[in-house]
């Protein structure tokens, strides 16, 4: 099964924890606020995304069930 | 002329008038979101979405709410207001037929205060159940979710989608916000008919649409033109062009070429859309690179601060281009210029980032010699011209 991570540029402040902890799916730009790189997050990486969306202060990042 | 018929230069049309002019409406035989989507009727706010699936969507949720959306946030954009101050009926029309059409009782109109006056009066005229508010300043205030939060008293920044508003917007409600123009022609399709809207335009946008001149033009201001118009029919420049910005300020910069017509596959091979129907004239004894400095300077100020990429990105671009088009920037800004150009894009809760990194990519390609010029801390063309006029 194939995840989304989704980001809320909203909410996101640019802290940059989840492009330390899930660097296969997010990468941060110039000013530091993360680009997610496709967004589908297949079985083998979920641990790592997960582990992005936990650790962000502003809770600005989820995963959802693909479409 | 449609929307502008009648239309007097010294204030509204009056009821009486307005019956005149276009006829009673009648009670609408058949079903009017079907009349909308044979019409082909596309939002004339800048998105161009289809009339008709925005409809179909409100109509199917419980208590759904109207918003005729008059902001015109765009400072190149003068049509919503003169719609909203010399035919006020045929917009409120568009609104109460509208509010028919997907069972909502309740129709909220956000304009500036300075066209309240003939709105009200025109409100009292009819009976109207519209209620009218003050719109708020600011470009991306005429952004439909932030129209929504406006309404609802919070500051007019946009939220982000999904929900779209049709399926959850103004308290919760489903909510059709549709742009004033967009309304107007609603109004003269139950009407006429779509056969009849469909007469004039492409067949991909059909109908009129209403353009705001601007730049060195020897006329400006809002005319009424079948969509597709060529340039060259469209424009009588006071001097020989460089560019022309298309859309508005988020729009693109497309070649002074005669020929070029406002079609929609011609502006998308242009990287350009019609937008909200800005046709702005770029001379050729300005700098386009100063031009687009200004634009982008604008655009930066205008962002609604929440997100991140939003807020520095267009920030660190407004600096970029000021040191070009000063001649103060180098090979280096000029890299910055297109590797932020496309960081910035879909970066954003809405599309005003989008907008600036179109305006920049058209602007970059159509204006790569003077961009070339002024990296090299050279007078381009129109520097130079200015230079000579300075020193003479």
């Amino acid at each position: 099964v194939t995840e989304r991570l989704q980001l809320d540029p909203i909410a996101c402040d640019g802290h940059g924890l989840c492009a330390e902890l899930f660097p296969e799916g997010i990468e941060l730009d110039d000013w530091g606020y993360p680009i997610i790189r496709d967004g589908e997050v297949g079985p083998e990486l979920r641990e790592h995304a997960l582990r992005a969306v936990r650790s962000c202060p502003a809770l600005a990042l989820r995963l959802r069930a693909a479409r | 002329m449609r929307l502008l018929a009648g239309v007097r230069r010294d204030g509204a049309t009056g009821l009486a008038d307005h019956h005149a002019i276009h006829g009673r409406l009648r009670s609408a035989g058949g079903d009017l979101i079907d009349a909308v989507a044979d019409a082909g009727l596309r939002g004339r706010g800048g998105a161009g979405f289809p009339a008709a699936v925005k409809l179909r969507a409100v109509g199917e949720g419980r208590r759904p709410v109207v918003i005729v959306n008059g902001t015109e946030g765009e400072p190149l954009s003068a049509k919503d207001r003169l719609l909203l101050t010399r035919a006020p009926h045929l917009v409120i029309d568009g609104a109460e037929l509208a509010a028919g059409a997907v069972g909502a009782r309740e129709i909220l109109l956000a304009a500036p205060r300075s066209a309240h006056g003939p709105l009200a009066a025109a409100r009292a005229e009819r009976g109207s159940p519209v209620t009218l508010a003050e719109s708020a300043p600011g470009y991306v205030a005429g952004e439909e979710t932030a129209v929504i939060a406006h309404l609802e008293g919070s500051p007019a920044r946009p939220r982000l989608t999904p929900p779209r508003p049709a399926q959850r917007g103004y308290r919760k409600r489903p909510t059709l916000v549709q742009n004033v123009e967009t309304l107007a022609h609603l109004a003269l399709i139950a009407r006429h008919g779509a056969a009849w809207f469909r007469d004039e335009g492409t067949p991909e946008r059909p109908g009129t649409t209403l353009l705001t001149l601007s730049g060195a033009l020897a006329a400006k201001g809002v005319v009424e033109v079948a969509t597709g118009v060529a340039l060259g029919e469209l424009l009588d420049p006071s001097e020989p062009l460089r560019a022309v910005l298309v859309g508005g300020y988020f729009g693109a910069w497309v070649p002074a070429d005669d020929h070029l017509r406002l079609d929609d596959a011609t502006l998308t091979a242009h990287g350009a859309a019609l937008g909200a129907g800005v046709i702005h004239a770029l001379g050729r004894s300005r700098c386009p690179i100063e031009a687009t400095a200004r634009i982008t300077a604008y655009m930066a100020s205008q962002s609604a601060g929440q997100c991140g990429p939003c807020v520095h990105g267009l920030g660190a671009l407004g600096g970029v281009l000021e040191r070009l088009a000063a001649g103060r920037g180098g090979r280096e800004d000029a890299h910055r210029l297109v590797r932020w150009t496309e960081m910035v894009r879909g970066r954003g809760a809405c599309a005003h980032p989008d907008g600036v990194a179109r305006m920049l990519a058209s602007a970059t390609r159509l204006f790569a010699e003077e961009l070339a010029d002024h990296v090299r801390h050279r007078a381009c063309r129109a520097c130079a011209r200015t230079a000579l006029r300075v020193a003479a």
